[in-house]
């Protein structure tokens, strides 16, 4: 179980996170929405540590994560960047086994090869992608290499930055499909960030919708459609006119 | 206010400049803490010796041929004055090892290495690579610092040997081409007045004028803003960075080694 309590955040004089409390139980799938430059990413960063929170706790499994042990704390997370950020000077396979070849982790050459290929099979990529560089792939095939590097160590903790930012309709359907596919098999906790609400009924269990430096609400996706919630509303059916100012 | 603003301007001038000072310095000490301690890049390393050495030979050893040939013709013009041709070849030897072969070496080194290393990492940055590898339970320091580091200190003084060579090759070739001077004379007077520590002072200069460039090169890389503009601007100080810092400690070091 993750815990975030009372998290603030800022920079300079912006202040991004105005007291943040956010509970994702073990094996579910919390997708949190929000406009843009609200702090989504942010929460994600805190909860790894490649940003620290000024104020308040995050908690894993009861251990506050500033005080665990940096590599098998990091062990147990995967994570899909929003442009995938991918190792330029790495070809595919290398990139989806990074973890399998280096560090506590670490696989005989063969076998990471191996079971990059499998992960890229798994995210729908043929064995042939494996020897490509990230620049040869399209968006989309980045995407799913992004994805297979998140999963290839079997990680009880997935996050997702914008997992279908500019792809097609149809390869964000395939996408979201994998997501759901995987965090179910695997039986993993997963964070998803997105503003794209396909991607919402597609991926969550739970959303929390994250707006002016708080969870403004959260609950199960089924629940989303008659909140009450005039942000979570307008938020959801995009309309310019609500709580929430369209020029921010 | 108004008379205090520019002591105020000063105050802040300084005040930035001592803090980035103690940024370095620490990213600087991080570096070589991490060389010590496992896990070590070994492929990184090799990587980055042969970006680093390797393919900075042809510039480095560019460099020195046209510097040697011209600092002959110099001498030569300028020791005609007061009929002191014969100098030409010990003058050349001691200028390319102890102070132009390390010094435009290093700058040139500078201006390829300083400027590809802050692009590459900062690009890494604003794609969120770095992120990707700290979540991947890999130190960015320890992987992309480290290796560059090591393999610049290493390999400097190498490029630098070799462009000391090719350089007092150039005044040779001046030297018996243009100015008449005998191909056994030449290279006896060569020898002759150069000594070890010229070579070996010029050698140590060429290892700390690498760790500059790599890690200036690394530091910007690291802190580099976002977008385009921002590694764009990393890139330009790495360079200028770098270059700056090679010329002052070249002065340092030359006061320690050769005041008297």
């Amino acid at each position: 179980m993750i815990e975030l309590a009372n998290i603030h955040k800022a920079f300079g004089a912006n202040q991004v996170l105005k007291g943040v409390n956010l509970t994702i139980p073990k094996g579910e799938s919390m997708v949190i929405i929000g406009g843009s430059g609200t702090g989504k990413s942010i929460c994600l960063k805190c909860i790894l540590g490649l940003v620290e929170q000024d104020t308040g706790t995050i908690m894993l499994d009861g251990v506050d994560v500033r005080l665990a042990e940096r590599d098998a704390f990091l062990a147990r997370f995967g994570m899909l960047f929003q442009g995938g950020a991918l190792f330029d000077s790495l070809n595919v396979w290398q990139n989806v086994a990074f973890r399998l070849l280096r560090g506590s982790l670490k696989r005989p050459k063969s076998e990471a090869r191996e079971i990059a290929i499998e992960k890229l099979r798994r995210v729908g990529l043929k064995p042939e992608t494996a020897d490509l560089f990230p620049a040869e792939l399209s968006g989309g095939m980045q995407k799913r290499v992004g994805l297979a590097r998140a999963i290839a160590a079997a990680p009880e903790i997935i996050f997702f930055d914008e997992p279908t930012t500019g792809l097609d309709p149809i390869m964000a359907g395939v996408i979201n499909e994998l997501i759901r596919e995987i965090v179910t098999e695997m039986g993993a906790t997963a964070i998803t960030i997105t503003h794209d609400m396909s991607s919402v009924r597609a991926i969550a269990d739970k959303i929390a919708m994250l707006h002016d430096g708080v969870i403004q609400w959260t609950g199960p996706v089924s629940e989303m459609d008659a909140s009450g919630d005039p942000y979570l509303d307008q938020f959801i059916h995009g309309r310019a006119d609500g709580p929430i100012e369209s020029v921010r | 206010m108004g008379i205090l603003a520019p002591i105020a301007s000063l105050g802040r001038t300084v005040i930035g400049l001592l803090a980035a000072t103690g940024r370095v310095s620490m990213f600087a000490a991080a570096a070589v803490s991490h060389i010590f301690r496992p896990p070590f890049y070994i492929k990184e390393f090799w990587q980055s010796l042969l970006f680093i050495g390797y393919f900075s030979l042809p510039v480095v050893g560019l460099t020195a041929l046209f510097t040697g040939g011209a600092l002959a013709l110099q001498i030569y013009a300028g020791g005609s004055r007061f009929n002191a041709e014969a100098v030409v070849p010990s003058i050349v030897a001691i200028g390319m090892v102890r102070e132009l072969g390390p010094v435009l070496g290093g700058l040139m080194v500078a201006g390829r290495v300083a400027a590809s290393i802050a692009a590459e990492i900062g690009t890494m940055k604003v794609t969120e690579q770095i992120d990707a590898l700290v979540t991947l339970s890999t130190n960015p320091v320890k992987y992309l610092t480290v290796p560059r580091v090591l393999a610049a200190t290493l390999a400097m003084p190498v490029l630098v040997g070799i462009g000391d060579v090719i350089g007092i090759m150039g005044g040779f070739l001046v030297g018996v081409s243009r100015l008449d001077f005998n191909a056994a004379t030449y290279l006896n007077n060569t020898i002759d007045f150069l000594e070890s520590w010229d070579i070996v002072s010029g050698l140590i200069k060429a290892s700390v004028f690498g760790f500059i460039v790599a890690v200036m090169g690394c530091y910007h890389g690291t802190n580099s803003g976002r977008g385009a503009q921002g590694v764009g601007r990393a890139t330009t100080n790495a360079v200028v960075s770098a270059s700056i810092l090679i010329l002052a400690s070249n002065y340092v070091l030359t006061e320690l080694f050769f005041s008297a």
